[in-house]
């Protein structure tokens, strides 16, 4: 029977700093739609691990298969590198990413930001690219704020810009890197929602958080980290509404 | 152009040493600073953005010569450069015979190399520093929406980088057209060349001098004006709007 590839699948991924072994042999699959929660303590390695999945991290090991084609690898004296650039370029552009400090583009406006890599990444004609651009804009609520510089939006703007970048590029997975964190928390909830909407209309994602009533809600599967290993995996309900691990009960205790 | 003329003689009959005579060194003068000035600082950027980005590599033989290179010229005055270009290049063997004599024989052509070298230089230095500034986020971004090492740099890091860098060229552009007063000393007449003339001819340092300081307070105006116009541009997005 013919299947239809995996958005993403990753498979052993292991990743050293130094002497330091961050991540210790870590495994995803996200089929179409899915929504994907990484929970963790700092220092569990659940950025690190997202940030392997589109290579702004090298992992040592390990195998990233995005839409069934896997990135090649070469050893080099420095270690592993990806054998192809072009192919690493290809793919990330399938990875949008939003990054926790928004980090757009400073020196361009909020619609130049959402253009810019459909135009010269993707090599989308500018003006379908401004047309798409301005209805993802309307999506976010930020229609009016075009033409702002990101200096001058709220961070909660700034981040629901990124996110309407990240749309521009219709990719096939998106990676949250705790997307809420740098914000005021009356700030949060207009992101949370935009990501919400996403993910009801199907968007596969992968979202690095600390909003645990979004992984409840929302997610798919929950995947707790601890120490770069998989501590618990699974549906929201039960990982986080019945833990078995000590650990993880702990995590989730409310704390005062 | 008759007219104007005949207005200024009128304007300056009274007066022994403003004559249309001197009017006319002091104009020959700024014609020719502005023309080093200008042709010093354009050669000068086109060095310094392929010199900065490879300044800003981490290849260390793409970066240690460059860096030798800024801190050399940084590191002497620019009138000990000027002198080694001018009265040096007559003791190369052999260099009379050869078509570079006809170009370096004339003292414009030594001053412009000197100039040119010396602003390149510190523009380089100017725009690394820029280069380096860039935030590690907005690197990040771009590598993450799949954009090229050179795609990047065009796009993100040098639009990004020339704008922070504006103020601080502003500043090397003035202290171009003030450095470029040495040029007199190899008997160029340039604006301050004008003005020694004239202090020469009719031993008035006052009058010859401070209407030179005068053109070069107007020029230096007209710099300030254009870059405050250029980062109230380009400099937009620093500015929070309130």
């Amino acid at each position: 029977m013919a299947e239809t590839p995996l958005p993403l699948e990753v498979r052993n991924l292991k990743k050293r700093f130094g002497d330091n072994e961050v991540l210790k042999g870590l495994s995803l699959e996200a089929r179409q739609g899915d929504v994907i929660s990484l929970i963790g303590a700092s220092g569990s390695g659940k950025s690190t691990f997202l940030r392997c999945m589109n290579l702004l991290e090298l992992p040592d090991e390990g195998d990233l298969i995005v839409h069934g084609e896997s990135i090649r690898f070469k050893q080099t004296r420095r270690g592993r590198e990806p054998a192809d650039w072009k192919q690493v370029e290809r793919i990330r552009a399938k990875l949008s990413m939003v990054f926790q400090s928004f980090n757009l583009w400073a020196h361009m406006t909020l619609l130049e930001n959402v253009i810019e890599a459909p135009v010269h990444v993707l090599g989308k004609p500018k003006k379908e690219a401004v047309d798409h651009a301005r209805s993802l804009l309307e999506r976010v609520g930020l229609a009016e704020r075009a033409d702002y510089y990101p200096a001058q939006l709220s961070g909660g703007q700034q981040q629901r810009g990124a996110i309407a970048r990240a749309l521009a590029m219709e990719p096939e997975v998106m990676l949250f890197d705790e997307p809420t964190s740098a914000l005021d928390p009356e700030l949060v909830g207009d992101v949370l929602k935009v990501m919400r909407d996403l993910a009801d209309e199907g968007r596969t994602m992968i979202v690095v958080t600390h909003e645990m009533g979004f992984a409840r809600d929302v997610s798919s599967q929950v995947i707790y980290l601890h120490q770069g290993q998989v501590e618990e995996a699974g549906p929201p309900d039960q990982v986080l509404g019945n833990p078995r691990s000590e650990r993880l009960k702990q995590f989730l205790a409310p704390k005062f | 152009m008759e007219q104007l003329n005949a207005w200024f003689t009128r304007l300056l009959a009274d007066n022994e040493i403003f004559t249309a005579q001197t009017i006319g060194y002091y104009a020959h003068g700024l014609a020719n600073t502005a023309q080093l000035v200008l042709l010093s600082l354009l050669i000068g950027l086109m060095l310094a953005v392929p010199l900065a980005i490879g300044r800003s590599s981490s290849r260390p033989w793409v970066k240690w010569p460059i860096f030798l290179y800024t801190y050399v010229f940084r590191g002497t005055p620019l009138l000990i450069q000027l002198y080694i270009i001018y009265y040096g290049v007559v003791f190369v063997d052999g260099i009379q015979d050869t078509w570079l004599w006809l170009i370096l024989e004339k003292p414009f052509y030594p001053a412009l190399i000197a100039f040119t070298l010396n602003t390149a230089a510190y523009t380089t230095e100017i725009f690394r520093g820029a280069i380096k500034a860039t935030p590690k986020g907005e690197i990040e971004a771009a590598r993450a929406y799949g954009m090229s090492q050179a795609k990047m740099l065009r796009r993100i890091v040098l639009p990004s980088a020339f704008r922070r860098a504006l103020p601080a060229y502003g500043n090397e552009v003035i202290f171009m057209l003030h450095a470029s007063a040495i040029a007199s000393v190899v008997t160029i007449m340039d604006l301050t060349g004008a003005a020694r003339f004239v202090y020469a001819r009719f031993y008035a340092p006052f009058d010859a001098f401070l209407f030179v300081a005068a053109i070069y307070l107007c020029l230096t105006f007209g710099i300030l004006y254009l870059f405050r116009y250029l980062e109230k541009r380009l400099l937009a997005h620093l500015k929070p709007q309130t």
